[in-house]
């Protein structure tokens, strides 16, 4: 048998791809790419909710919000592990990223105002994240399989801080009050979004589909995600911000408002609120860091003896 | 950012002892100056929650491994050994013990 029909019964008898084994220069080039998008976006991830870790309210907050934001930068770090498993080179994906040639999610590109975005980002930015992820656990490629499973294991404590958080807030003032309901207001679309454009526009979900790399449609993970929000937002105690939002019995699932793709190609394209910002952000840190990577090669080149 | 990739830190494997008594499993991979701070890091990004007692790391290039191509010379002369097997031998159901 040649490499390519070991390739198509791996598949097709559901096992994993391994690095070594040969593959489609197609499927190579989207899982790096996959892979890529996900780890940048767990690096940039760090941003948006890193800026509250010196205004957190209590010392108990601040310890949970820095292992979390530490939990982000190790999602990052599996996945760009496994993006080299197939020749891909991390600095190389690093340096794509900054000069946007290389996409992460577009949903930090939106600012976080308020302590209560926080907690938001946790119960939904995280919620549709584990949506998303959990069937990645399964996916064709081995590595990324096996990150993904990591990766599933912490983000459930990411969720259930962020609900809780919101929780506690629910049972404070009712400006503590406002302040959920307006962060709620402000991130359900864009956690929508999370799962991509709508399946009738989504031209490569067919091939991942076919090399299962994905398992499931954008549009059936994201009726998912709605189904499992609307009765976590009914105990919380805010309102959704979607009147066409209801139960639809002979669907057997909620049927919700048409989304804004265009506001998703916006930001997707570059004119998201924070779009300038998150990459300055992540250019000046790796600036900054440069000379201490030098510095340690140079330590390292130094005490093997070698010329640095 | 450097101009090259000739400061990149090179890859390490990591392999972590989940507990005392169990053997190290390949957990992935990272990028460090040297062997401690590959160990340092590999605290730091693969043990956070308890997952481990002790910590191997290996730079990637020390690694020697068969390749795919290789697997009927490795390992399909198994196959046709089935007297290594314990189920290969017939003895009577009234043999206790065996």
């Amino acid at each position: 048998m040649d490499g390519a029909q070991v390739f198509e019964e791996t598949i097709a008898k559901d096992q994993r791809v391994e690095p070594r084994d040969w593959m489609p220069e197609g499927y190579r080039k989207t899982m790096i790419r996959q892979i890529a998008q996900h780890a940048h976006s767990e690096i940039i991830g760090m941003q948006p909710e890193g800026a509250w870790i010196t205004r957190a309210p209590s010392l108990r907050r601040k310890a949970i919000l820095l292992a979390k934001v530490q939990d982000e930068a190790g999602h990052g770090l599996y996945l760009y592990s496994a993006a080299e498993t197939l020749g891909a080179d991390r600095g190389d994906l690093t340096r794509r990223l900054i000069e946007g040639r290389q996409k992460y999610s577009s949903i930090f590109n939106y600012p976080t105002l308020t302590f209560a975005d926080v907690g938001v980002i946790g119960w939904l930015v995280d919620g549709a994240a584990i949506c998303n992820q959990v069937p990645l656990c399964r996916s064709s490629y081995g590595p990324y399989a096996r990150a993904m499973i990591r990766i599933c294991k912490e983000e459930s404590f990411h969720q259930r801080q962020g609900y809780e958080l919101l929780a506690t807030m629910m049972r404070g003032t009712a400006a503590q009050r406002e302040m959920v309901q307006d962060a709620t207001n402000r991130w359900w679309w864009p956690s929508l979004m999370m799962f991509g454009p709508p399946d009738k526009d989504s031209p490569n979900s067919a091939q991942s589909m076919a090399w299962k790399i994905k398992r499931h449609s954008n549009d059936d993970l994201r009726q998912r995600f709605v189904d499992m929000s609307v009765p976590q937002a009914e105990a919380l105690g805010v309102t959704l911000p979607d009147p066409a939002l209801r139960w639809n019995a002979e669907r057997d699932h909620y049927d919700f408002g048409e989304i804004d793709w265009d506001e998703f190609k916006r930001v997707i394209a570059g004119s998201g609120p924070m779009n300038a910002e998150r990459l300055a952000h992540r250019r000046r840190a790796d600036e900054d860091g440069a000379w201490v990577r030098e510095a340690a090669a140079a330590h390292a080149a130094k005490r093997a003896g070698a010329p640095a | 950012m450097s101009d090259d990739i000739k400061h990149e830190w090179p890859l390490f494997e990591v392999f972590v002892r989940a507990k005392r008594g169990l053997n190290h499993v390949h957990v992935g991979s990272l990028r460090a100056a040297d062997h401690e701070m590959a160990l340092h890091h590999a605290r730091d990004l693969y043990t956070r929650r308890n997952e481990g007692v002790s910590i191997w790391v290996v730079r990637s290039d020390d690694v020697v491994s068969s390749g795919p191509d290789d697997k009927d010379a490795f390992f399909a002369p198994s196959g046709d050994k089935v007297y290594r097997h314990p189920t290969y031998y017939s003895i009577p159901d009234s043999v206790p013990h065996i």
